[in-house]
């Protein structure tokens, strides 16, 4: 079995975001990005698929400036096979990324295409989706457990009231969730391997897609700050302040 | 401008979020709203402001529920859901099979083609405008007043055509009669602090005394202390309570980005330095394990009983 996943380079979640005063955007100026959390999970999910004997081809594909090299190498020190780099400056919107990784779907044909369930920049969680629309194959979501028996798939996934468990046959796409693995960290001579694996770098004009926007950004802001309060002293000052906004809800 | 909303169940009873949306919706246009039961239609039609009601039994998946709104596209110019795991799950997927770039997750409608919606876990805002021909959307229910009572709408009933490729094997429900996270007046969330499911227990005693919903922070989940739906943060259950008592939750970036909605914070905290004690409005600094039980009897004497 072939898998694809779909790894984005972000801002490094553990980075205090800074808004431009002039709210053309975030600062990512001298910033440290890293391999977007969730992707990570997506990655493990299919070395782990390989380290079964389930898979026997990973490729890892990320669509973005050349940086975007840092967060393949990362995936192929963590197992991942071969990578393909869409390179392009321009930022996308998920609509123009679904479509590319759809156009390398058509040309890799995996079985089974890993993506993580949503970025921290954009906070998206569109992109699985989109693909699974675009390629006319079926979508688990928020994925806490994967099984595989042949080419029936058992995935587990983090829902509103719960979990919920669904069957669905390859070829799909399925988005990981933070439960489903623990991601490795590729110890050193796995990275300095990684540097030998074939990486194809791809100019986006090569794909025939349409990127143009379809939203206008008007602007980014920050949110309402929120100010500390005010300290109490005991626990019977504290059920004072909680009946007060108690009542003070009741009166509305 | 007409507006079809795609409404969700919540244990076969309407989701009390569908009001939400509606009103959210409203702002756009005349709402239709599609529900997959007879019983959640007769709840939905008796919500202000929705013009009919479309019942079609389509099982409860993404595939199938983009189809059938694939199908229904052509009649409507808005195509909305909330931002729950299954309008995430289904709304993209439409966007894509008609062509649309979609705006999810929106907390802000500033007019019939410009929506805010937060981004970087709640750390920034962001407005856009969609001069799309058709607008695929989400909105985040935390965000939005409920619709009051009205109707009722006439109800039309859709032959369900659609074939899916996804079976539904198990579901796993936690069963109880705690209030609804994300639309409850009042949460009191628990971290990893509180130690073991245990010790989760005073959290939900507390919760009990004032007629709350109980959150969990990631890592408390992550550790088997409260079960998955509970999770309140970035990709957990954002959640804009009136009261919101956080309880030995330090305040990881992505908790907060989860309870930034909320009107009043108290934190209850061993560390003055934590996070949530620079942004609480009310803090009370001490030992968890004694200040619940005691404050639980407390509030019992004065008899919150909501």
């Amino acid at each position: 079995m072939k898998i694809l996943v779909a790894v984005k380079r972000v801002v490094d979640h553990n980075v205090r975001i800074r808004v431009r005063p002039d709210g053309t955007g975030v600062e990512t100026t001298g910033v440290r990005m890293s391999m977007n959390p969730f992707c990570k999970h997506a990655v493990e999910a299919a070395v782990q698929l390989a380290e079964k004997g389930q898979a026997d081809e990973i490729v890892v594909v990320s669509i973005g400036p050349k940086t975007s090299n840092d967060v393949i190498l990362t995936a192929l020190a963590m197992g991942a096979h071969r990578g393909i780099l869409v390179e392009t400056d321009q930022p996308l919107e998920t609509l123009a990324i679904a479509k590319l990784l759809a156009k390398v779907v058509a040309e890799e044909q995996p079985d089974l295409v890993l993506l993580g369930k949503q970025a921290v920049d954009d906070d998206s969680n569109h992109v699985g989706q989109m693909l699974a629309a675009l390629t006319d194959r079926p979508q688990a979501t928020f994925a806490s457990e994967i099984k595989l028996s042949g080419t029936e798939l058992e995935v587990t996934r983090e829902v509103d009231y719960g979990r919920e468990t669904i069957a669905l046959p390859l070829p799909a796409i399925i988005t990981a969730d933070l439960r489903l693995n623990t991601p490795r960290n590729a110890a050193l001579p796995m990275v300095m391997k990684a540097r030998s694996k074939p990486l194809a770098v791809r100019p986006v004009a090569e794909f025939g897609v349409d990127l143009s926007p379809r939203l206008t950004v008007e602007k980014i802001s920050p949110p309402a700050e929120r100010l500390a309060g005010k300290t109490v002293g005991s626990v019977s000052d504290l059920a004072g302040v909680i009946v007060t906004v108690v009542n003070e809800m009741e009166a509305i | 401008m007409s507006v079809l909303v795609l409404a969700e169940l919540d244990n076969h009873k309407l989701s009390p979020a569908t009001a939400r949306i509606v009103a959210a919706a409203a702002k756009l246009g005349p709402v239709d709203v599609l529900v997959s039961t007879s019983a959640a239609a007769e709840a939905a039609s008796a919500i202000a402001g929705v013009t009919k009601i479309l019942v079609s039994d389509i099982a409860d998946l993404a595939d199938g529920f983009a189809n059938a709104l694939f199908d229904l596209s052509a009649r409507y110019d808005y195509l909305v859901a909330g931002a729950s795991t299954l309008g995430k799950d289904v709304m993209p997927r439409l966007a894509a099979k008609l062509d649309i770039q979609p705006v999810t997750d929106i907390v802000a409608v500033d007019g019939p083609t410009r929506f805010t919606r937060p981004i970087y876990a709640g750390n920034a805002l962001e407005t856009v405008t969609d001069n799309q021909p058709k607008h695929v959307l989400t909105f985040r229910a935390s965000a939005f007043q409920p619709a009051g009572q009205g109707g009722p709408a006439p109800v039309e009933n859709i032959e369900n055509t659609v074939v899916s490729a996804v079976k539904l094997i198990a579901q796993h429900r936690s069963e109880s009669d705690i209030p609804d996270l994300s639309t409850a007046q009042i949460v009191v969330g628990g971290g990893v602090s509180v130690g073991s499911a245990e010790g989760f227990a005073l959290i939900e005693k507390l919760g009990k005394t004032l007629g709350a919903a109980v959150g969990a922070t990631r890592a408390a989940v992550d550790a088997g202390y409260a079960p998955n739906d509970w999770q309140v943060g970035q990709t957990g259950k954002i959640i804009a309570p009136d009261l919101y008592i956080a309880v030995g939750i330090s305040g990881a970036l992505q908790h907060l980005a989860g309870i930034q909605g909320a009107k009043k914070i108290i934190a209850i905290n061993s560390d003055p330095e934590a996070p949530i004690v620079k942004i609480a409005d009310v803090v009370l600094i001490g030992d968890l394990f004694e200040i619940l039980p005691r404050l639980t009897a407390e509030l019992e004497k004065l008899q919150l009983g909501r």
